[in-house]
């Protein structure tokens, strides 16, 4: 698509393709995210993390690494990783006496840190408490977000934002009915607490087309508060949601609709030149061979006094 | 008929009891975004509900609530049987998240291609293969089996007319193609430098077998600036022209003259700027240099009354051993005989 702007050459067609692959695209796939642990996890987070590493599966890289990493004070290992295994979002994990059973959610735009939040994860059972049939992977998910709190702080403004981002997949033109088999909802209740919840949905018959839902908890069911967050400055988010110009849809001009729904469209036509319209040819309009000529003579005539004009001009 | 007809409503209706409702009812409408399956449910919670025991149930029905009036909305959509199954079409998502990388910027052309373009010459399509006259054989435009060719053909070069026969003209050809290949790399690496919009330092004349006229000027004028008067006493030939674009280096070379503003308004503003550049200077104190300007004008205070005292005394010998030359009054009245008085002019 666009010729390569590197100083050093890469050497393999393969290298190439790798390297055409991490550049900017017009239009981009799901964000990837990576997984990771700090210098200590405790085993909540840990199983936290496998979890939703389970439900982000086939966009997710997992660490396996312990990792001396202070996110809020030095974020550029974590912004190497990201360069590294080319993926926008990351999870990392970690506890310690003064932040226990900590998990920091963050997005990163051109490979520098965007936005991060953190959380305390209060509650916690996952995926393998719950014993009831599981979903298959990659589906896309119902996001609910239950609550007034969700626009009313810029942090949890983001959160769900990230949220959205973490959990939504691709995003698609058409999706199969009877694929809308899992729902997630995420409730921020009065006391701070932010509370997920995974359910599988099961479609019942209802008399009517639309079927009836009830929804059956498959897990994981997590419970968060905030703790310390770091939010975009609105130039950075501005920059990171521009769209491409090639995606923008260009407003249509001449069509329009009327209050029945009824397309309306206005047509320019050309100057209707009458004399030089073909009617049916017949015998009877046909020129005679004098007609020809004399109309031949009137064109040479016109054209020679053409010239002397010109050449009287001159 | 009738009968038939209530019958069948009636049956219907039953059916529909049977069932549980797919109606839920909502204090505010819920925002959807069908695009990425999202609703947002701005109601308050019911805060009876929000303790430990009853939370869960709480949350699940708010859930199944929720998604039945998503999946109501998705149902309404138009819908196409896609090999058995029943796909949805979804309107283009509404939730702006943010790219993972910026916009790809259009790439800016290489300074060939800008030729190319403005010229109009069109790129022509070589055969992969010609046929040689000389091998009588088909040989490829490149790769080994050319390069091959090219050795088989060019067994033996002639010496040009008025070269040094004792040349070698084989290893000429090989410096002259590696040569090449350096230029070309200098100037993809300038094409990249043009596109990133970064300064590079200049080169100066890389090989003055092939420069052009106006790298040899550039060269001229600079070399001519390189000397300890900054070229002042250079000579010039007759017909001489300074390179442009080299000021920053040749700070001796005269410089273009800038045109006088055309419009009086322009040269009204310049003429403010340069006042108020003036006039917002503050005077420059150079704190050392008035320290010792005071404790010199103190010592000459008290060196001239020392004098007097002295010049009474009648020796003046023991001034000069001081050390401190005379620095000839440096605007110091004398008293001498009008040291008194109306200033005379």
């Amino acid at each position: 698509m666009s010729v390569l702007q590197r100083v050093v050459k890469p050497t393999t067609h393969k290298g190439k393709k790798v390297l055409l692959k991490k550049e900017p695209q017009i239009i981009e796939g799901t964000k990837r995210a990576i997984f990771f642990k700090g210098r200590k996890t405790s085993e909540k987070v840990r199983n936290l993390l496998k979890d939703l590493y389970l439900i982000k599966k086939p966009d997710a890289q997992m660490l396996n690494k312990k990792n001396d990493i202070t996110i809020f004070e030095n974020p550029q290992p974590v912004e190497a990783f990201c360069k590294k295994h080319d993926s926008a979002m990351f999870l990392m994990g970690s506890h310690s006496k003064k932040r226990p059973d900590n998990l920091v959610v963050g997005r990163t735009f051109n490979y520098s840190i965007l936005d991060m939040i953190e959380l305390y994860v209060e509650n916690y059972d996952g995926l393998q408490e719950f014993a009831n049939d599981k979903i298959t992977v990659g589906t896309k998910p119902c996001l609910i977000f239950n609550g007034t709190l969700w626009e009313q702080s810029d942090e949890l403004k983001q959160l769900k934002s990230i949220f959205i981002d973490f959990f939504h997949r691709e995003e698609v033109e058409a999706v199969r009915l009877q694929g809308l088999e899992h729902s997630i909802s995420f409730n921020a209740t009065p006391d701070g607490k932010i509370c997920l919840r995974s359910y599988k949905v099961l479609l019942k018959k209802s008399g009517v087309r639309t079927p009836r839902v009830e929804l059956e908890e498959i897990g994981p069911r997590i419970d968060f508060t905030l703790r310390r967050t770091k939010l975009p400055s609105p130039d950075l988010m501005k920059d990171a949601c521009k769209k491409p110009k090639e995606l923008k849809v260009g407003k249509k001009k001449n069509i329009s609709t009327d209050a029945l729904g009824t397309t309306h469209g206005r047509i320019h036509i050309g100057k209707q030149e009458i004399n030089k319209i073909q009617t049916r040819k017949l015998k009877g309009l046909k020129k005679t061979m004098q007609e020809k000529k004399a109309a031949k003579r009137k064109a040479l005539v016109e054209s020679n006094d053409g010239v002397e004009k010109r050449q009287r001009a001159d | 008929m009738d009968v038939v007809v209530s019958e069948i409503l009636q049956k219907s209706e039953s059916e529909a009891l049977k069932y549980k409702s797919i109606e839920v009812k909502k204090h505010l409408e819920l925002e959807y975004d069908l695009g990425t399956l999202l609703a947002v449910d701005n109601n308050d919670f019911e805060s009876k509900f929000l303790r430990p025991d009853k939370r869960e149930d709480y949350f699940l029905n708010l859930a199944r609530d929720n998604t039945q009036l998503l999946i109501n909305q998705l149902w309404e959509l138009p819908t196409e049987r896609v090999e058995e199954a029943v796909m949805v079409k979804l309107p283009p998502a509404k939730t702006l998240l943010p790219r993972m990388k910026p916009v790809p910027k259009p790439k800016s052309l290489t300074k060939w291609q800008q030729f190319a373009k403005d010229k109009g010459i069109q790129k022509k399509k070589k055969a992969k293969l010609s046929w040689d006259q000389q091998l009588q054989k088909w040989i490829p435009l490149y790769g080994f089996k050319r390069a091959q060719a090219e050795k088989e053909k060019n067994w033996v070069l002639e010496v040009p007319q008025n070269a040094d026969p004792n040349e070698d003209q084989f290893a000429k050809k090989v410096t002259a193609r590696s040569e090449n290949v350096a230029k070309n790399e200098l100037q993809r690496l300038r094409n990249i430098a043009k596109s990133k919009n970064v300064k590079v330092p200049r080169v100066g004349v890389t090989n003055p077998d092939n420069a052009s006229s106006k790298e040899l000027q550039t060269a001229v004028t600079v070399a001519k600036a390189s000397t300890a008067s900054l070229g002042k006493f250079q000579d010039k030939l007759p017909k001489e022209k300074e390179a442009r674009g080299v000021a920053d280096i040749t700070p001796g070379a005269s410089r273009k003259r800038k045109l006088p503003p055309v419009a009086g308004h322009i040269e009204k503003k310049e003429n403010l700027e340069i006042l108020d550049s003036i006039l917002n200077k503050r005077p420059k104190m150079n704190i050392e240099q008035a320290v010792a300007k005071q404790i010199q004008s103190t010592k000459m205070d008290l060196s001239d009354n020392n004098h007097h005292e002295r010049s009474k005394g009648g020796g003046s010998k023991s001034k000069n051993k001081m050390g401190k030359k005379p620095k000839g009054g440096k605007g110091q009245r004398s008293g001498g005989k009008n040291s008194a008085g109306r200033k005379r002019r």
